[in-house]
């Protein structure tokens, strides 16, 4: 049977992770591809990179960064940030990225998903959808969460669906940082009307919240950052739980 | 040990030459007949449209030289399915080295998504690829077409229906997983390929 995937995500910022991270026995915590391989020993399913630099320079050491981690680590990885063209994939895939996630490129230009899905295939193509639960609706916003659009989360996600994303990653404004679980109500009405993965993401605290967005809110795969990085989760410890609470996880 | 990777218009094939790597062997990428057919072993990677890449197969005269390799041949993915007899991918004839046609897959339930994408189990393991601690072991998929169950299915799967999950006849090898991507359980397939 098909596992629940459990998804590590690594802010990156002139090619070193930039939330602290309080793991022993590391060289060096910042460094991405060694954070990464520990990831993968732990038993994460897939590992995101998700570049924060805005600075052209920082692209490029952003390349040469996916290319040490495509070397180094034998699990998939799918890499975003600063993704507005086709050329910007095409790099990141020749540099040995697994796939790539879109976000607001892909609100400012929804073409973008449909060049991606039909150059390189649906399977590359994350869609990150931010949004945020305001007055009874689901908002989508641009640029990390910065600039509210007119986007709804659940006609985008349908919307990316149809012109050929292979993913949505959702990431809830809302319940980041909060620690008190993912949107699973949403997450249940995504996996529920869309016929592509869904990837929880923002809100995870405890190993119970994830359980419950694999249970509750259906979702394919969870995807956390600072309980990981703070080691306040074990990905080891996570897993078993998981499969004592019945459900299906790689081991 | 001399290991040639089959270069050709498909993705992923510098996954396959990372992977070595890290079990210590410089692969050589190459579309030259003369160094795959001497190479001791052979890895037919891909990612791709089966269509196109058989046309592409083709025009390169590079049917024959994959049938008539006479050395362990290892097919990842695209390139298994490649070696069965047809694709219902593009209504593609393929190269006929595993007799069976690759199937699309048809969604039963709401939750049966295609893509066939993340990780799953191996069970019913045949042949040279798979020591018996790989029985039930999770490794990585992503496909939307599948070859069914027949006489050279080296390792099951169950998606949707069961699959194979790995093909072996004579000196061909083929998974449908990535290897290359499925941590020390693909490492260890990928170390069986290299001792065969």
């Amino acid at each position: 049977m098909l596992a629940k995937r459990i998804i590590p995500c690594l802010d990156i910022k002139e090619g070193k992770t930039v939330k602290g991270i309080n793991f022993v026995n590391f060289r060096d915590a910042g460094d991405p591809v060694e954070l990464g391989a520990a990831y993968s020993r732990a038993g994460a399913d897939e590992l995101v990179y998700l570049d924060i630099t805005a600075s052209h320079e920082g692209r490029k050491t952003f390349t040469e960064l996916v290319k040490k981690v495509a070397a180094n680590i034998s699990i998939p990885f799918t890499v975003g940030g600063g993704i507005n063209e086709l050329q910007d994939v095409d790099r990141l895939l020749g540099a040995g990225a697994d796939k790539v996630s879109v976000n607001s490129a892909a609100i400012r230009r929804p073409e973008l998903i449909g060049e991606i899905a039909s150059h390189f295939g649906s399977q590359v193509c994350v869609v990150a959808i931010d949004a945020n639960w305001e007055n009874g609706e689901w908002i989508c916003y641009l640029n990390g969460g910065r600039i509210p659009t007119d986007k709804r989360l659940f006609d985008w996600a349908r919307e990316a669906e149809e012109r050929g994303a292979g993913e949505i990653l959702f990431t809830s404004m809302t319940h980041d940082g909060v620690k008190e679980g993912y949107p699973n109500e949403a997450l249940a009405y995504l996996a529920d009307t869309l016929h592509i993965p869904v990837i929880a993401s923002g809100g995870a605290g405890k190993m119970e919240h994830f359980r419950d967005a694999f249970r509750l809110g259906k979702a394919d795969a969870a995807l956390a950052a600072s309980v990981f990085h703070f080691g306040e989760i074990k990905i080891e410890e996570l897993k078993l739980y998981l499969q004592r609470e019945g459900i299906n996880v790689r081991i | 040990m001399n290991v040639t990777i089959i270069k050709y218009n498909a993705g992923n094939i510098y996954s396959v030459d990372y992977a070595l790597k890290r079990l210590g062997i410089t692969p050589v990428i190459t579309a030259d007949p003369e160094l795959i057919r001497k190479a001791d072993k052979v890895i037919f990677p891909g990612v791709g449209e089966a269509f196109t890449t058989m046309e592409y197969l083709k025009a390169h005269q590079m049917t024959d030289l994959i049938c008539g390799l006479k050395q362990p041949v290892l097919g990842i993915c695209l390139g298994m399915q490649l070696m069965c007899r047809y694709s219902e991918e593009g209504n593609a004839d393929c190269l006929g080295i595993f007799d069976v046609d690759v199937k699309r897959f048809i969604p039963q339930r709401h939750e049966d998504k295609v893509p066939h994408m993340g990780w799953n189990t191996i069970t019913d393991l045949k042949g040279g690829l798979f020591s018996p601690a790989l029985e039930n072991q999770f490794v990585y998929f992503v496909h939307s077409f599948y070859v069914p169950l027949n006489e050279a299915t080296a390792a099951t799967t169950e998606y949707i229906l069961p699959f194979s999950a790995s093909l072996h006849k004579d000196n061909f090898y083929a998974t449908q997983f990535h290897p290359e991507k499925s941590g020390s359980v693909g490492e260890q397939i990928l170390k069986n390929f290299l001792n065969l």
